[in-house]
This record gives structure tokens, sequence and C-alpha cells, in this order.
């Protein structure tokens, strides 16, 4: 015979245990309450983002380039395509590096250099990004005495730097020992082993790593303030000052003219997009080429 | 301590004194053992009696371990393997492992001809094709995969991986083949194939495998050596080992007292 | 120098020097970090020589920030620093927590645990400019009319709005952290106090909260660590005054937004070198905030 199961708002019998409940039920209530607090303001005005922003997007907007002071129109491709020119620099002189290091790490994380290492990633990826643009200036503009894409690449390869070692080293971790067995017993040499075998098995965490690298360097602008500083025009010399995205949208967001303005809505809805759309293909890297072991 | 003496038999692998360990500790002592050629030879003994570590000093992989040492010797055809490159070693001699480990990123076909095209091998199509074509042939998988042989081994059974380990180790024309349990990770019915292709390699390519399986030792091996506490207990022909046990350690494992 | 074996049906080239070659390109690649940072620190430092020169101790301690007579001093913008930061961090930690405990306990599955997570993790990808924009077009003229309404100077922007700002703006990181942390909790230790007859929140507050105490208070840390490097939103939200005042609703500077606003007009030598400075400033304080909140982290997830 089945024990009765006690019915649901059965009132407790002890006014003490009553007001417990009525506690619990509050507590919930009261985390549910400051939860939306916290979520609920940000989501309304990224909607209002991405409708004001939505709106202004046409093929004017992203293939033109932007009209003097006050007037009405112009676009923002030249942001655009300096955000990718950018974003190509750094991943030139971030991806190699931070791949070697990551496979350092998970081949020799635990011996002593490995240890100093790893405390030199966490401690790069903690470094202000303003900071980074200020060594990037005293490296690359000083010497070459004017402002460039190039050294907005190198502050941006810098803040990529650290994401894609340790994701590199998280992924290359995860791969059995075993796999490394099997090629070393067939006598395929050490170098081999790890470049033909371990690589391309965790080949979509190391993916994963670069998009989650470029996706927070496609977002930053306070290093690109004193590198690649902007520009009203269309610049595809990395020696030269070239305009993007995150560095457009602070210049018009603060101007006075509210043309300019609706630049900088139209360019915030292009940067969430960028960033959207890096994070999902993310996601699916994960799930769709993540080899099973 | 049973002497390794074998009669008519040509010995292809001989360790001396072998002696192996980590951290100081040895788990392997001086083992001495002379294994005939293109012969089934088992190495059988409880769990952690050291001849998985035994096994590994023959090519040379235990010394990957950290902390690793071993001393004393063991000799292919007369030649030291701690006097020659250890890359060139493990082409000699193929390892197959306890669970199947068939590389994911590559397809069946370039599973099994892996060890040369890691290694930078340049071959024609055409080698390549007639060496998978042999290989599966060889381990009765031709006719499971010839039709998949673009696709990655992740779909086949774990007897099917296993026996395409066997494939990818067999391919290098090996002149010993080291089997650490390899079916200990298998059902029975993939168990009873891998066995079944063991024996048919007989006469071949020499064998060497370890297992804690008594009765699949019986079943397959021709010689068997019994390893209990890193040392060589016994060592003979299987028939005669298993029925009269010169040593009484012998008989009690076979008997189950212990391991 | 590579010999080849004639057998098997191909060549196999013996490999030799590669091993080492690769060992050493690996070596390469694990102290190329280290050095960086050692680069970046020295640079820092080379650079802000004339300054450090100049400015001497007292540009710890004093509070004058004038361009044109060279008095430089660094305590206004630590003090907005810090400011803005732990305001900040004092908002954002109660909002987190909730999230954390909403997301950690009481959703853990089901269609709204899942919206949440998405939400939050959407969050922590916006820019920073984004939500500097944000600011200045939303939050800046709720201050404005909350100070209207109070009686006090309608800036709009200023330290509570750059606090409130950055507090939005690190929440989602600290809820994460949070959530990972209490996931930490034993569930037989939960378990043990539902059995005595604890009720669920009862449970949360005196068992897990207890438990994962250390790894929240390191996750409160790094996000510290987070909130002191931010520049672009509390450029556009605080004000840009240099001065040092208690008074929340007043517009202030912090070492970050201080170098972003002035950086590009600094005329003479000493001025950049001193904002330079500021940089060294700020890249010590982070640094050392960052390796306090990793310790305490790896204190707790070592306990766990």
């Amino acid at each position: 015979m089945r024990p009765q199961m006690t019915p649901r708002g059965v009132r407790a019998s002890d006014p003490a245990l009553r007001g417990r409940l009525r506690a619990d039920k509050a507590f919930m209530g009261g985390m549910l309450a400051i939860s939306m607090i916290a979520v609920l303001p940000l989501v309304l005005i990224l909607l209002f983002i991405i409708i004001r922003g939505a709106s202004s997007i046409n093929w004017q907007f992203l293939t033109e380039l932007p009209k003097p002071m006050g007037e009405a129109g112009g676009g923002i491709s030249n942001a655009i395509v300096g955000t990718v020119i950018l974003i190509i620099v750094a991943s030139v002189i971030s991806m190699p590096l931070g791949i070697l290091s990551g496979i350092f790490l998970s081949e020799s994380g635990k011996s002593g250099l490995g240890r100093v290492t790893r405390l030199s990633v966490e401690t790069l990826m903690g470094v202000p990004s303003i900071v980074i643009g200020i060594v990037a200036y005293v490296w690359v503009v000083r010497p070459m005495g004017h402002f460039s894409a190039l050294s907005g690449g190198v502050a941006l390869a810098m803040i990529m730097l650290p994401v894609i070692t340790l994701s590199t080293e998280e992924t290359l971790l995860l791969i059995p020992m075993s796999l490394r067995e099997a090629a070393l017993a067939l006598g395929v040499s050490y170098p081999r082993t790890v470049l033909k075998v371990i690589l391309p098995a965790g080949a979509s965490g190391v993916i994963t790593g670069a998009l989650l690298g470029v996706a927070r360097a496609a977002g930053e602008t306070a290093p690109l303030l004193f590198t690649s500083f902007g520009s009203p025009y269309m610049v595809l010399d990395i020696l030269k000052p070239m305009a993007s995205l995150p560095q457009t949208i602070y210049f018009y967001a603060t101007s006075p003219y509210p043309a300019w303005q609706t630049l900088a809505w139209g360019a915030s809805f292009v940067l969430l997009v960028l960033v959207l759309v890096l994070n999902l293909l993310t996601k699916l890297v994960t799930s769709r080429w993540k080899t099973q072991f | 301590m049973e002497d390794s003496v074998l009669t008519a038999e040509e010995t292809i692998l001989e360790t001396r004194d072998l002696t192996a360990g980590f951290d100081g500790k040895d788990v392997v002592h001086g083992v001495s053992l002379a294994v005939p050629k293109w012969k089934v030879t088992a190495i059988m003994g409880p769990s952690g009696c050291g001849k998985t570590t035994f096994m590994r000093c023959i090519n040379r992989m235990h010394e990957l371990a950290p902390n690793a040492q071993v001393s004393g010797e063991v000799l292919l055809d007369g030649q030291d393997v701690y006097h020659i490159n250890p890359i060139e070693l493990r082409r000699r001699i193929g390892m197959v492992f306890q669970r199947p480990n068939p590389f994911p990123t590559m397809s069946i076909y370039n599973n099994v001809v892996a060890g040369y095209t890691l290694n930078g091998a340049r071959m024609d199509r055409t080698d390549r094709d007639q060496i998978v074509e042999e290989t599966l042939r060889r381990t009765t998988l031709w006719d499971e995969v010839k039709d998949a042989l673009y696709r990655r081994g992740s779909f086949l059974s774990g007897g099917q991986q296993q026996r395409l380990c066997i494939a990818r180790a067999l391919a290098m024309k090996p002149e010993i083949l080291l089997l650490d349990e390899p079916t200990s990770a298998l059902d029975p019915k993939s168990t009873a194939a891998i066995e079944e292709l063991i024996v048919s390699l007989k006469g071949s390519v020499t064998i060497v495998q370890v297992t804690h399986n008594i009765p699949q030792a019986a079943r397959i091996s021709d010689y068997t050596a019994f390893i209990h506490l890193g040392e060589l207990v016994e060592f003979g022909p299987t028939n005669k080992l298993f029925t009269v046990p010169k040593d009484k350690r012998t008989e009690e494992y076979l008997s189950g007292k212990f391991g | 120098m590579t010999q080849s074996i004639e057998s098997k049906g191909g060549r196999l080239p013996i490999a030799r020097a590669s091993d080492s070659a690769f060992r050493a390109l690996l070596f390469f690649g694990g102290i190329v970090v280290s050095v960086l940072l050692v680069a970046i620190l020295l640079s820092l430092v080379l650079s802000s020589r004339p300054a450090l020169v100049a400015n001497g101790f007292r540009f710890l301690t004093g509070t004058e920030w004038d361009p044109v007579t060279n008095s430089f001093h660094a305590l206004p913008f630590v003090f907005g620093t810090l400011i803005t930061s732990l305001l900040a961090l004092v908002i954002a930690t109660v909002l987190a927590l909730a999230l954390s405990i909403l997301m950690g306990e009481y959703f853990r599955t089901g269609v709204f645990a899942s919206l949440m997570r998405t939400a939050v993790e959407l969050l922590a990808g916006i820019p920073s400019i984004v939500y500097g924009f944000i600011g200045l077009f939303f939050l800046v003229p709720v201050v404005r009319a909350v100070e209207i309404a109070i009686g006090v100077t309608p800036f709009g922007v200023g330290i509570l709005t750059s606090s409130i700002l950055l507090a939005f703006m690190i929440l989602p990181y600290s809820a994460s952290i949070g959530r990972e942390m209490l996931s930490l909790v034993p569930t037989d230790l939960k378990e043990a106090a539902l059995s005595l007859g604890a009720t669920r929140s009862e449970m949360v507050w005196k068992v897990s909260l207890p438990f994962a105490r250390s790894g929240i208070l390191g996750g409160v840390f790094l996000s510290l660590g987070r909130a002191l490097g931010e520049t672009m939103a509390v450029t556009m939200v605080i004000g840009n005054a240099n001065t040092m005042t208690l008074n929340l609703f007043s517009p202030g500077n912090t070492m970050a937004s201080l170098i972003a606003n002035e950086f590009s007009e600094a005329t003479t030598p000493v001025y950049l070198a001193s904002l330079i400075e500021i940089a060294l400033l700020l890249f010590i304080i982070s640094t050392v905030i960052n390796i306090i909140g990793k310790v305490v982290i790896n204190r707790m997830v070592g306990a766990a």
C-alpha cells in the first residue's frame, strides 16, 4: 500500500515553522527580484539598441564613408574594414605565439618554467587594456613617429595572446595519453606526434580559443585610442592610422552632432552583431567539430 | 628461477637481467627471457606485477614516463635496442594498447597507413592502397569496412576498432607485435575474433602478449612467462606450464589463489 | 644529415635534429609571454622615468594635477579608481550573488534557467564601449533626474553614475564565478542540511554560501581586478574632473579615464611621462589584486 503523500500547501502547525517557510518563500522571491534588476534593464536596453541601430542599417551605411561634421547621412565602411584589418594583423602576431605557448603549457605545465609561464599568461590576461595601449604606443607609435594600424594590431595581439594560450592548453590537456602513445609506439617522432596527431585532435578547441580571442579584441577601444587612432578615410595601409568600429562609436557617441550620434547607434549594432556571431560560431565549432575520444 | 631455455626455437628477442621502475623503486627485477620467433608468448601475472612495464621496456616506451629508470639488456636479433635510436626501434616493433585508440581525426584508411604518413614517408597511391587492403584482409576487417574506408573509425565497434589498431601496427611489418591486454576492454564476441586473429598471425609475426586472463593465455599462446612481483617465476611451453608448473607460485596463480 | 631506411614500401626519414629543434621552439613559446610581461613593465618604467624623477614620491600623496604648472600627482585618480571600483563591487556583488544563487540553486534546469544563462552570457560579451554608450544615453539622464529630485547639482555624470555602470559591467563575470563556486558545494552536505529539517533558503544561507565563501571572495577580487582596468565606459560617464572628493554625485576621474582623456593632448614630455607613470601604477595595482584573487580561488578549489 503506497504511503500517503503529504498534499501540497498543507499549513504547518508550528507558528515558528510557518514563519520560516514564509521567510523561505520571501528569500526566493527576493533573489528573483534582484536578479531581474540585474539582468532586465540591460537586456531591454540591448533590444533598444538593436531596434534603433538596425533601422540605420542600409546599404549606404555599410558602404559609405562618414560625412563631415554635422552633415546627415554617411556610413561606417572605413570602420568595418578597419576592424577587420586590425584583427587580421593582431591574429597574425598572436595566433602562432599563442598556440605555441599553449602547446608548451600542455606539455610542460607542471615544470618550474611551466608554472612561471602560466603565472605570466594569467597576469597578462588581467592587464588593463589601456596600459597595453600605452605600451604599444611606446613600442611602435613613438619610433614610427605617427599612429598606425600596425601599432593597433600589436596592442590587440597582446590582448588576444593569453586567451589563445589558455584555450589551447585547456584543449590539449583534454586529449588522452593513449593517443600520444599510439603515435609514439608507431615510431613517430615527438614533434610529428604533437603536430600531426595531438594538435589536429584538439583543432576545434584551438579554433574556439582563436574565436574567443577575436571576440575580445574586436570590442576593445582603449588600446586603439593612441595607436591606430582613427581616420575619416578608408585606409588599407597598415602603416597609417585607421578607423575601427569601437573607436568610431566612441568618437561619434561623444560628439555633439546628432547625425554622428546616429552613426554611433548603427556602429554599435554592427559591433554587437559581430561579437554575437563570433560567440555563436564558438558554440557551433565546439558542438559540431569537437572530436570525441 | 626457471631458466628461459628454448630448445629448437629460434630466439628473436632476448632480455638479460632487465630491471626497471619509477622514482627509485623497481617494478621489474632482473628478468631474463628469450622470446621465440613467430610464436605467441604470453606474459602472465596478477595486476601490478610489472608485466606491462616489462613489455614497455622492449619498445622503449617505458622511458617516456617521468622519473623512469631501466637497466639490463634487451636484444633484438642480437642487437641491444638501447643502442638504437628509439624512434627507429619503434618502427620495427608494433604495439597495441588495452583500450582501442584509433586516431580520431583520421579515416580508417589513413589510420592503417598512419605509421607511414605521420613519419613523412613518401608513398604513391597504389602502394598505400595495397598496404591498406593487405593489412585489413590480414586482420579480417576488409570485408567489414571496405565500403567505408574514408570514414572516421569512431562508428566501429570496440572489437573492430581494436582490429584496426592491430592493422595499424601490422602495416609497418614489424618484427615483433606487443599486445597489452588487447581484449580486456572488449565483449566476448570481439574477444574471440581477436584471439582468432592472433592465432592466424602465428608463423608470420612474433607476438608478445601481456594478459591476466589465464584461459586466454592457455588458448592462444605457445609459450608463457609467469611474472610475479616483478620477477620471472617460470617460463616455458604453455601446455607444460599450465599442466605441470614447476614453481609453486605458478601453480597457486593458475588455481586462482591470488591475482 | 637524415638517413633513410629503404624498406616497407616507402622511405622513412629518421628524425633526430628536428626533435631538439622542436623542443627549443616549445621552450621559446614558454618564455615568450614571460619576456613580454617583463618588457611591458620595463617599458612602463623607462618611459615614465622623466616623470618619476620630476615628481618623486609626492606623486603618490599629492592631489594636484595641473599640466600647466607641471604639477602631477596621482592620489585623486587612485582614489577615483578605488572608490568607483569598490562601490561597483558592492553593488555588483549583491546583484551577482542573487543571480548565482538563482542559477546555481533554484533554477538549474529548464527553460527559464537556460534563458537566464543565455542572458548572462550575452551580457558578458558586450564590449565596454557599448556599455559606455548605453550609460551615456540611459543612465546619465536617470541619475540627472534623481539629482534634481534630491536637490544636488544635476551633473548626471559622476562617480556614482560610473560606479553603477561599472557594477552592471562586472556582474556577468562575477555571476558566473559565483555560480561555479556554488556548484562545487558537495550535494551530500546540502542534503544533510535538508534532512535535518532546514528550509531551502536556510540551507543556502547556512551551508552553501559559507562553503563557497572563499571562492566567491576570490571571484570578488577578480571582478575588482576587472573593474580597476575598465576604461571606456567609465570615461564616458565619469565627467572628467581632476578633483578628489567624497561627494558621489560629483564628477571625477579614474586612472584609466584620465589616461584616456588626456593622453592625446599631452604636449610636454613630462606630462606624457606622468600619464605613463599613472599607467605603471595602474598596472601594479591591478596585477597585485588579480594575484590575490587567484590565490584565494586556488585555495578554495584546492580545498573542495
